[in-house]
């Protein structure tokens, strides 16, 4: 056992020094490499992180928002609507939200207004998410104009400032009284943006949804299942951006490693012939070739996992922060809950370590098993 | 040290930093717990329905209540202005939320 | 030591240019002696050293070593008895670019997973006794002929081994770095090894340290004394 330790560690002494020996081009490599797995190492932990983390905090949406629908466009529940729905069975509460949309022409991003029914807010009085408490420098106590879409300019106290641990679900938020909403936005007496219900008993969703339909078919029913199924799937390989990255990583990946199965240099071939000559065995031989291969996918996947995890965790993802903010100029800052899949990152792990391995060994092979009297004959 | 134990060495502790990597994730999802809770309470609260991930454009915003088709603005062939949107999915659901009536008007009895 | 009977090599054989470089030959190497081959090139000593050395396989014929057949063992036993009975001494020294000269001593001892330690002592013993103690982490590459040469002779000793295989050792060495050559030669018989060379060099063939030698001519003995 000790004699077969001992053996590797002689084989990797020798893969070390003459990995050494271009060390520019093999650190190269291995930073690269690297860079490859930070990458999608960052991708994998990121996503799945936010999808575990927004369907843990969605568990308590609706189980039910109703929309209107007019010509396939959302539009306002009119008075008596919510009335017509009348009693279905198994719907506990019915409740009209008021919420839109305000464009912030001084800083050049989209808010969202909201009326919180959950929660006191005077007349005058907002409550903001702390997006608007950085990009406005808004503070508790603060006032704060608005031009609204009419024209007319209101103002508003800032009461309170949503919690920064929040961010995710609260960013843009600016909450108000139901009625300096209405008065904002000119929102018609009795109107609402649309219905959350709930519904008890979780089996009756279905049901109550499709009652529902029947009863006013103009509406369209969204179930909590629908939005915690966007979540769960969403930046799914699939999505664009991700499927661009996944394309490009793989064909870097073809490269390096054809580049290694191909690049089996005439140097090297006389090295495998006086190994072998000296008495190495072809197994010795491939022993050594291995645990290069292992040695530099296994470093590159360790570093490139590691680095991403801080990105990802300790650096809120700051590199992806141009990717995902697109044109928008408010972007939540929120710091992500590690939730890691262990298959997701095992399957990282396989398509990393074990390709280059074998693409290493694979030329190897070849050479190793000529006759080792070919280096008499130089 | 010779090289081999050199290597080794440096494999060691990129593993072990691997393996701290899942110790510190635990620490932080318990860290993150009660903010996390809390977060939960005011999506209940306040009858939220998204997060806020992109704020550029309303099916990026809310893109569980944006309109029928305006996943795939408007045409579901329809070239995509906002970046963000081509990180999006349509929402799930979205493409049979009528089949069911529609089934039901088109069937032949 | 090495007895062979009625070896015949060929090359490429079956196909149009197949050539036998050897045809037919019988062999006693004496153990604890000088042996040298010598020939004009062509004449199939290069190849009968290789099968002597364990290193190729004869087409015909058998090799026996110390009483045991070996002409029919599998690849892995021929070489680790390649590794254990030989050391080789190549005519280009065939040292690893890029390694140092005591890496490259050090190579043959690899797999059989002696301490790092050991083989280190004995390897600076070896470097030590050619007066390259001096050298030992210089890149071989910067090494001159000589030095090479004598760094491809510690390469030989690592495992000990009782037989030396020297192919055209003076061949790249002018006339001093030859006669060092030859005085390492001769402390190196004089320590109980069978060595085996080949050479066209007179001053080596008809030194006082060979004690056998073999002439072949189109891959046939054709004096042997």
């Amino acid at each position: 056992m000790n004699t077969w330790i001992e053996k590797q560690r002689h084989l990797i002494d020798f893969t070390v020094a003459s990995l050494a020996r271009r060390k520019g081009k093999n650190l190269g490599l291995l930073s690269i490499y690297g860079l490859l797995v930070f990458v999608l190492a960052s991708v994998a932990l990121y996503t799945h992180a936010l999808r575990a983390e927004a369907t843990k905090v969605l568990a308590g949406t609706p189980e039910i928002v109703l929309q209107r629908l007019v010509a396939g466009r959302h539009d306002l529940i009119p008075p008596g609507y919510i009335e017509r729905i009348g009693r279905i069975r198994g719907v506990q509460k019915k409740e009209g939200r008021l919420w839109g949309y305000y464009y912030d022409s001084v800083v050049k991003a989209n808010y969202t207004f909201m009326v919180a029914p959950g929660m006191k807010i005077a007349r005058g009085e907002i409550v903001v998410g702390p997006a608007l408490e950085r990009s406005r420098g808004l503070a508790a106590g603060n006032g704060i104009s608005f031009r609204s879409y009419s024209g007319e300019l209101h103002t508003f106290i800032v009461a309170d400032v949503l919690p920064q641990s929040s961010e995710l679900v609260s960013a843009d938020l600016v909450l108000m009284h139901e009625e300096d909403f209405r008065a904002f936005f000119k929102y018609p007496e009795g109107h609402y943006t649309d219905v959350a219900l709930s519904v008890a008993n979780p089996q009756e969703i279905k049901n109550v949804a499709v009652k529902l339909m029947n009863a006013l078919p103009d509406s369209r029913p969204i179930l909590r299942d629908e939005v915690l199924r966007t979540y769960a799937s969403i930046f799914d390989w699939r999505e664009g951006i991700m499927l661009a990255l996944l394309a490009a990583a793989i064909l870097a990946f073809g490269i390096l490693a054809w580049e290694k199965a191909a690049g089996l240099s005439a140097e090297e071939k006389r090295e495998i012939g006086i190994l072998k000559a000296i008495g190495w065995e072809t197994g010795d031989v491939i022993k050594m070739k291995f645990w290069e291969g292992l040695l530099i996918s296994l470093l590159a996947f360790l570093l490139g996992y590691i680095a991403a995890y801080l990105h990802v965790f300790h650096a809120d993802a700051v590199l992806f922060e141009p990717v995902l903010k697109g044109w928008a100029v408010l972007y939540p800052r929120f710091t992500l809950t590690p939730h890691i899949d262990g298959l997701q990152i095992a399957t990282l792990f396989f398509f990393t370590v074990f390709p280059y391995t074998a693409a290493v060994l694979v030329p190897i092979w070849r050479a190793a098993t000529t006759d080792p009297d070919t280096v008499m004959r130089g | 040290m010779r090289p081999a134990d050199r290597v080794l060495t440096i494999l060691m502790l990129a593993a072990g930093a691997f393996g701290l990597s899942f110790a510190d994730a635990a620490r932080l999802r318990q860290a993150n717990a009660p903010a996390s809770t809390a977060t939960a309470e005011l999506v209940e609260r306040l009858r939220l329905t998204d997060p806020v991930l992109f704020t550029e454009a309303r099916y990026t915003r809310h893109p569980t209540q944006a309109d029928l088709q305006s996943a795939f603005q408007d045409h579901p062939v329809a070239l995509e202005h906002f970046p963000t949107g081509s990180l999006l999915p349509p929402p799930a659901g979205i493409l049979n939320a009528y089949e069911h009536l529609d089934r039901k008007a088109a069937s032949p009895d | 030591m090495l007895e062979l009977t009625n070896i015949r090599k060929a090359f490429n054989q079956g196909r149009h240019n197949e050539y036998w470089a050897l045809s037919g030959i019988d062999l006693a190497i004496p153990e604890r002696k000088v042996t040298a081959l010598r020939g004009p090139s062509g004449s199939g000593k290069t190849t009968l050293l290789t099968i002597l050395g364990c290193l190729a396989r004869p087409t015909e014929g058998r090799v026996r070593l110390k009483g045991e057949d070996i002409s029919g063992l599998p690849e892995r036993f021929l070489t680790e008895i390649r590794r254990q009975t030989f050391g080789f001494i190549f005519q280009q020294f065939n040292l690893i670019r890029g390694l140092s000269a005591i890496e490259n001593v050090v190579l043959p001892a690899y797999p059989t997973g002696r301490p790092r330690k050991v083989l280190l002592e004995r390897a600076e013993a070896l470097l030590a006794d050619v007066n390259l103690g001096h050298r030992r982490d210089a890149k071989v590459e910067w090494l001159s002929g000589g030095e090479q040469q004598r760094v491809a002779i510690c390469r030989a000793l690592i495992n000990d081994p009782e037989a030396l295989i020297a192919d055209e050792p003076t061949a790249n060495l002018d006339t001093k770095l030859s006669k060092e050559f030859l005085g390492i030669l001769e402390r190196l018989a004089a320590s109980g090894r069978t060595i085996i060379l080949t050479s066209h060099d007179p001053m080596v063939v008809e030194s006082a340290v060979v004690d056998h030698v073999v002439t072949l001519r189109d891959g046939q003995i054709v004096d042997e004394k």
